[in-house]
């Protein structure tokens, strides 16, 4: 019986595997294509054809890719490692900042006051000279060394401090939660030199092209749609590792997984700055493709709602979180351009229960396990007919 | 009854002030028709004089002769030498007396003229009379504008007004009011600008500390002396009181957030569920006290007063009400996964909030403050508003009460022991999914009161519950699960923290260096300041 039944699980997970890959298979074909075919729609139809894409649907459409790679970085570590952030936004805003900088210092003498050196509302609050943290920015490098290095410093000094003394669960959320509301509060300030409420916009040029030019959007989308999948290709082969199935034993089981030798700190710290450095890209792309960066962007509710696309398409599922990205905010698009806008938040708090009570597992997951039952009855049935290997059960918190 | 007796000792305490009124007005009446001839020569200079002599009469009629006079109401007959004021109504009552004028009208009424000097020379005279005003209120304002302006003639009256001044609290202001001109007038002795140094110091604000440093110039050396002596030790009060100030301060944000995070405290303690829908929970009790003062003032005002009192029940019902539906319906469904139970109650928030806007509006809503809660009173350098006061009393109340029923019923009883280790208690028998469902009605519902307090003192509008939310968390996770003291701790300590930072770093900075603060503080001590000890800590 017990021989049988585990005889029964490596079917199981030998057939997972192979769907899991074919999944992703399609999955990356799914984004190639539309990475060449949006651009295409848009640049290449002319604009009396029925097929042709309008520009600002390809920002949209830049803007859900973005949001996807987004929810990519949280599956990654609440998915597959147990941390649930909910200030996963700060790290997506820090990196759109460090764009918003870059931007910003593009500008010369374009703005408003032709400053050649300070941006417009530096010269409105009458400062005299770019602050020290300012430097550097206008070299496209550095920027975008940056955009990987800021989230990326905050989440290791964070992480470092929270994970070393065992900071876990709910309480983490919750400090993760004030992490991105004192960030909110202070890039709400003049004095901070990141633009206060107004945030950082007005953006020309991105790498010597106009920004607002329907090539240069089509090309950000197309760059959003690579990011995404290199980002989705990384996580695969991260889970996949040797070092993936550890991330999976702390989310099970972390005393355990201490206890038989592993630096779970370690661990967990290595991922979440990972995963920080992943929301810092998505930020990074956001930014030139809305055309602007203000700190509400790091109000708690963002992070939140970006977990809530996670648990919709499926934690742990990496697929899924894409999916959710791209399904919640298409509706979301869809409520709020409407007369049915009162009514979007009604929508999206139902979406938190609904999907918490009725599809723990989420689209994605849900399918994968419906998936794994009828193959498991089928190779059950097809050995001797007795009863099958447990399903795959929901992961821990 | 009692209301009855009130209203009894009102209108005799009335008749006895009307009494006074009139026996002062009898004795003045023979100087005042002096004055009053002179408006009777239609002539500017006359009319001045007349106004100066009216206003130092200060007899109850004063006031009302020169305000009919500025509102361009005094009559006058050449022919009969007699003055009148003319009602709105056109009906004509005698100046001296103000009693109504029978028979007919004097043929050659005419207006008492005025010109720019007679208009300053009233507004002087009004401002001396308001010193004189039967109103205590008034007066203080009244000397308190003079401290301001030093206006130095109206120091004559100013003698007048101390001499007659019974209410010591007017009096020491008036004092001071006069030290002030003393202090600023070329002519006074040094002797007397020594004493008004002194009532000065005693008085020990900024502004006292504002009218020393700038004596004028020709002051004599012992009188400047005296001034720095008096400036270095107001400066020092005034650090004290600041002090004090701040602690005050901090210990009325700290009971806004024991109120706010009470509740919280004890579902996370004993569910150890994160309920982020808590703060939409205040927010109903905040809706429960609009709706009843809406109901009191549509159909019974005279209850306004009480309307807090029948609102607290309300709120504790109506929020307990929701907090058990919640319960019931979604969390418990959801127990040993408290990720998930804190996004489904995030839902459940924006639900909330968005059906409170739908039903109300999404603008702030007027919530009356009674008038037991409105007002102030000054203590040393601090002054104290009695809302405030009110709702410092007020949850340490709510927080003894939780204590008593955690220490000495039953269900508290139940309550504690489901949170130190939930297995053992219900193998006890103990019915730990009923005790679940009222502990969480049970934090529900002080929040729902909390709402009824902060309704005082913030705005009422969907988005009031946001606020608390993270601060109240902050408190919990501070003081620690499972023990009540903790959280008071915790919100006082934060509370005061808070105030003592934000003059230093401003309110924004200040509050992110509380956050950092705690974030610090976890690595320290990861469960709080009063965290459970034993196998309690990890389930």
């Amino acid at each position: 019986m017990r021989r049988r039944s585990s005889r029964g699980h490596i079917v199981t997970s030998h057939f997972l595997i192979r769907s899991l890959d074919r999944g992703a298979v399609a999955f990356v074909a799914v984004i190639a294509a539309l990475a060449v075919i949006v651009p295409a729609l848009n640049l290449a139809v002319p604009e009396s054809s029925a097929l042709h894409l309008p520009t600002y649907l390809v920002a949209l459409f830049g803007k859900y890719a973005c949001y996807a790679l987004l929810a990519l970085s949280i599956d990654l570590i609440w998915g597959y490692c147990g941390i649930l952030s909910l200030g996963h936004g700060a790290f997506f805003t820090l990196g759109g900042y460090a764009m918003g900088m870059y931007l910003m210092r593009q500008i010369g003498t374009r703005g408003v006051y032709a400053d050649p050196i300070l941006p417009d509302f530096m010269v409105f609050l009458n400062w005299k000279e770019l602050p020290v943290y300012w430097y550097g920015f206008q070299f496209f490098p550095y920027a975008a060394l940056m955009i990987f290095l800021v989230p990326g410093a905050l989440a290791f000094v964070f992480g470092w401090f929270a994970f070393r003394s065992r900071v876990t669960g709910v309480y983490l959320s919750i400090i993760t939660q004030a992490l991105t509301y004192a960030l909110m509060l202070g890039f709400f300030r003049n004095n901070f030199g990141f633009g206060g409420n107004n945030g950082l916009t007005d953006f020309k040029d991105i790498l010597g092209f106009n920004v607002q030019a329907e090539v240069t959007r089509s090309a950000l989308f197309s760059i959003s749609c690579i990011a995404l999948i290199l980002a989705f290709l990384l996580c695969r082969a991260i889970i996949a590792s040797k070092f993936g199935k550890v991330l999976i034993a702390i989310r099970d089981a972390e005393a355990r997984t201490r206890f038989l030798g592993y630096r779970v700190e370690s661990y967990k710290l290595f991922v979440f700055t990972l995963s920080a450095c992943m929301a810092g890209l998505a930020g990074a792309l956001y930014v030139p493709q809305v055309g602007i960066i203000n700190p509400s962007e790091f109000a708690p509710a963002n992070s939140i709602e970006a977990v809530i696309w996670v648990a919709v398409g499926g934690r742990g599922t990496l697929i899924g979180a894409a999916l959710g990205a791209i399904v919640v905010n298409y509706a979301k698009t869809f409520f709020t351009s409407g007369a049915l806008a009162p009514y979007w938040l009604f929508l999206l708090g139902g979406l938190f229960v609904a999907v918490t009570l009725l599809l723990p597992r989420g689209i994605i997951g849900t399918l994968r396990h419906w998936t794994a039952l009828r193959r498991d009855r089928a190779s059950a049935a097809a050995e001797d007919g007795v009863t099958a290997s447990p399903p795959e059960p929901l992961p821990a918190e | 009854m009692k209301a009855g007796d009130i209203a009894m000792h009102f209108s005799r305490a009335c008749l006895v002030a009307l009494l006074l009124a009139f026996g002062c007005g009898t004795a003045h009446t023979a100087s005042l028709d002096e004055a009053l001839a002179h408006f009777t020569t239609d002539d500017f200079s006359d009319a001045n004089d007349g106004i100066n002599e009216v206003a130092a009469s200060g007899g109850p009629r004063a006031e009302t002769i020169i305000r009919a006079l500025q509102d361009g109401h005094l009559m006058f007959s050449a022919e009969r030498k007699a003055v009148y004021i003319k009602a709105d109504s056109d009906k004509l009552t005698d100046a001296a007396t103000g009693a109504p004028i029978t028979g007919d009208a004097p043929a050659d009424l005419d207006t008492v003229r005025l010109n720019n000097r007679l208009r300053g020379t009233i507004d002087a005279a009004i401002g001396a009379l308001t010193l004189l005003s039967s109103d205590p209120a008034k007066r203080f304002e009244a000397a308190e504008a003079v401290f301001k302006s030093r206006e130095a003639r109206t120091l004559p009256i100013l003698e007048t007004a101390i001499a007659k001044e019974q209410d010591p609290r007017v009096k020491r202001v008036l004092m001071e009011a006069r030290a002030a001109i003393i202090l600023l007038s070329d002519d006074a002795t040094d002797q007397d600008k020594l004493a008004a140094v002194d009532v000065i110091r005693q008085r020990g604000d900024q502004d006292a500390l504002g009218l020393l440093s700038s004596l004028p110039a020709g002051t004599s050396a012992p009188v400047m002396k005296a001034a720095s002596a008096a400036i270095a030790a107001i400066q020092n009060r005034l650090v004290l009181w600041n002090a004090v100030q701040n602690a005050w301060y901090g210990i009325s944000l700290g009971s806004v957030l024991l109120l706010a995070a009470i509740g919280l405290a004890i579902t996370f303690g004993v569910m150890g569920v994160i309920n982020m829908a808590h703060g939409e929970m205040v927010m109903l009790g905040a809706y429960v006290t609009f709706v009843v003062q809406e109901l009191i003032r549509n159909h019974n005002p005279v209850l306004f007063d009480y309307s807090l009192a029948i609102a607290i029940p309300l709120a504790f019902l109506v929020a307990g009400f929701v907090g058990i539906l919640i319960e019931r319906c979604i969390i418990r469904f959801l127990y040993g996964r408290p990720l998930e139970t804190l996004l489904a109650t995030w839902g459940l928030s924006l639900i909330l909030q968005q059906a409170v806007r739908t039903a109300f509006g999404p603008n702030n809503r007027e919530v009356g403050n009674p008038s037991w809660m409105s007002g102030a009173f000054d203590v040393g350098g601090i002054t104290i508003t009695y809302n405030r006061m009110w709702i410092i009393c007020f949850s340490l109340a709510v927080f003894i009460a939780l204590l008593a029923l955690l220490r000495f019923t039953r269900f508290g009883l139940e309550m504690r022991a489901v949170t130190q280790n939930r297995p053992m208690a219900a193998s006890m028998g103990i019915r730990t999914s009923r005790v679940d469902a009222l502990t969480f009605g049970l934090g529900s519902g002080i929040a729902g009161i909390a709402g009824v307090a902060l309704s005082q003192i913030d705005n009422v509008s969907p988005n009031l519950g946001q606020g608390y939310i993270i601060d109240s968390f902050m408190v919990v996770v501070f003081g620690g699960v499972g023990n009540l003291w903790g959280t008071l701790v915790g919100a006082f300590t934060l509370g005061i923290a808070n105030k003592f930072l934000e003059p230093y770093a401003g309110a924004v900075l200040g509050k992110i260096a509380i956050l950092v603060l705690i974030i610090l503080f976890i690595q320290k001590r990861p469960r709080g300041m009063f965290a459970l000890k034993g196998r309690a800590v990890e389930a």
